[in-house]
């Protein structure tokens, strides 16, 4: 069976969704992100929407997932890159995803990840200027 | 005007929906948002006829009305039915492991939404998106 | 009755060089020519043209405004008429155009005395008929054409009226002023959406100062905006809400977990201080004006 890869960015794992997901992807996607973060202590996750073209409960509820089981495992979620239609009809259908942080493309997702990791571990220095 | 029909058997189907779905919405002139609106409605719905009514099938139509054109979609089960079509369309309701927005969240979406469902016998939506 | 018909068609096309002047002249008393929308020659010129179809109709459809042989006929109708709508015509001198041949026609059917009086009347009446149903026509398409512009112009203005403006680096303002309609607000967002993803833009405002009044839907609809844009990793700022605005939002009962802000320069502040700015003051100036207050980099 296919699987969307996950690569491995510094502490954080990336994520490009470039197919059109069926539910077996979603839900393997949630299962190996998991592992992952546990395997490589990873303390980010983004996952990149750019590409996708709706986003239906399903997937809502996978993003919904992967963060919440992201931040029981000390990982924080970040969703990049939504389309303005998606984002309008995610809306409509009820779904807010409250509980996924979002950003508008890699870079500022991982100015997310890396802000976190910078208040929870004060001895890291980062350049932070735009 | 066109149609086509498309059974929905598998996880797959769902995705064969939603590209249907597309190639029409496109052809019916709607705007992307428009688009994106549609064809997630029939996502959900598409899931809602395989998670719950067994599986069934999509009757994919481009349509003309008043000038204006659309896409009209049915979606027909054999599956148990709803008892309480009212509540199932409130959002939350759900029999199996959605979040319980795919009824609700689909008519939201359209411009048009019918049910039709009896216990026992299996249960027929329509949407529609029009321009 | 069919006789009758083919003496009207014999008197129109024999009489072309008097009903052509008194109509015309008629039209001109009427004003048509005042406004300057349409010049003389050009009044004259589908005046005559009309008077050529309408005989050719009565000719082959007799006076049965439905017949096809009027075809030709109410076409140029209907494009006079539209033009006339477009150039501002009001629908009465629209009318005219029509009603005006009435006159110059029944003059020529009473000046011919091979007509008894019966049949002369007869032949007035159906005539009369025959031209206020066209004169229908022809207010129908002016309607229509009308309401094309209305349209039109409601489209435009949705997207004129709806400025996305940058204020600095990654902040964006979208002043709304009038009333926002489910239709208008729908463009607002769509357009302030897709600016996010064009500018990059990390927070928007949303100044609703110049909104007389938000209903229930509209109040939706923005909070569905704010939504939409959090999804897409930009925060709003909405800016300039009315109290009798601030009432309807909370009986709405939504939970307004959204950053307000009295006026757009306080919601600006945020926004600068949020992406890492602040606005201080270079020199002290006598009157205290704010032309040397320049936005710079806040040190974290």
């Amino acid at each position: 069976m296919d699987r969307i890869p996950i690569l491995k960015f510094g502490n954080a794992l990336l994520v490009t969704i470039q197919v059109d997901m069926h539910d077996r992807l979603a839900t393997a996607l949630e299962e190996d992100l998991t592992s992952k973060i546990v395997e490589h202590n990873a303390k980010g996750v983004l996952i990149d929407i750019s590409a996708l073209e709706i986003v239906d409960s399903f997937i809502g509820r996978m993003l919904d997932n992967i963060a919440a089981v992201s931040r029981i495992l000390d990982a924080d979620t970040v969703v990049v890159g939504m389309r303005p239609a998606v984002a309008i009809t995610l809306v409509e259908l009820g779904l807010s995803l409250t509980g996924v942080k979002t950003a508008l493309n890699v870079e500022r997702g991982m100015e997310l990840i890396k802000a976190r990791l910078r208040t929870s571990d004060t001895d890291e220095e980062d350049d932070v200027e735009e | 005007m066109k149609s086509e029909r498309l059974d929905i058997r598998s996880s797959d189907d769902v995705v064969r929906v939603r590209q249907l779905t597309r190639t029409l919405a496109i052809e019916a002139g709607l705007s992307l948002v428009d688009q994106t609106k549609i064809i997630t409605a029939a996502s959900e719905l598409a899931r809602n006829t395989l998670d719950y009514g067994g599986g069934g099938v999509l009757l994919a139509e481009l349509v003309e009305a008043l000038g204006r054109r659309g896409v009209r979609l049915t979606f027909e089960d054999h599956g148990p039915g709803i008892s309480d079509v009212e509540a199932a369309l409130k959002d939350g309701f759900t029999s199996g492991k959605g979040m319980g927005l795919g009824l609700g969240g689909a008519r939201r979406l359209s411009n048009e939404f019918s049910i039709q469902s009896k216990p026992g016998e299996g249960t027929k939506v329509a949407i529609a998106r029009w321009k | 009755m069919a006789a009758n018909t083919g003496t009207v068609v014999e008197l129109v096309g024999s009489n072309e060089q008097t009903i052509l002047p008194e109509w015309v002249d008629l039209q001109k008393k009427a004003g048509s020519l005042q406004t300057g929308r349409i010049s003389e020659g050009e009044l004259l010129s589908q005046s005559r043209e009309f008077l050529h179809l309408l005989r050719d109709g009565l000719a082959r459809g007799g006076t049965d405004a439905s017949n096809p042989a009027y075809g030709p006929a109410k076409q140029l109708l209907a494009d006079i008429s539209r033009s006339r709508a477009l150039q501002g015509f009001s629908p009465g001198e629209t009318a005219t155009f029509i009603f005006s041949l009435k006159q110059p026609l029944f003059n020529t059917l009473n000046r011919n005395t091979a007509l008894s009086p019966a049949q002369a009347s007869e032949l007035t009446w159906s005539v009369t008929l025959l031209l206020d149903e066209l004169g229908i026509f022809t207010l129908e398409v002016f309607q229509k054409s009308r309401e094309e512009v209305i349209v039109r112009q409601q489209r435009e203005i949705a997207e004129l009226s709806t400025p996305v403006v940058k204020l600095w680096d990654g902040v964006l303002a979208l002043p709304l002023i009038g009333t926002l309609d489910s239709q208008r607000t729908q463009v607002v967002m769509e357009n302030l959406l897709q600016t996010i993803v064009e500018t990059e833009a990390q927070i928007a405002i949303i100044d609703i100062t110049g909104v007389p009044t938000v209903d229930t839907l509209t109040a939706q609809h923005l909070l569905k905006t704010v939504a939409a844009a959090r999804l897409m990793g930009a925060d709003c700022i909405i800016s300039g809400i009315r109290p009798q605005i601030a009432q309807t939002m909370v009986h709405l009962g939504v939970e307004l977990n959204v950053v307000s802000k009295a006026t757009l320069a306080d919601a600006f502040a945020v926004a600068l201080d949020r992406t890492g700015r602040a606005v201080i003051k270079l020199r002290k100036t006598a009157a205290g004006s704010d032309k040397n207050l320049k936005p710079v980099e806040k040190g974290l």
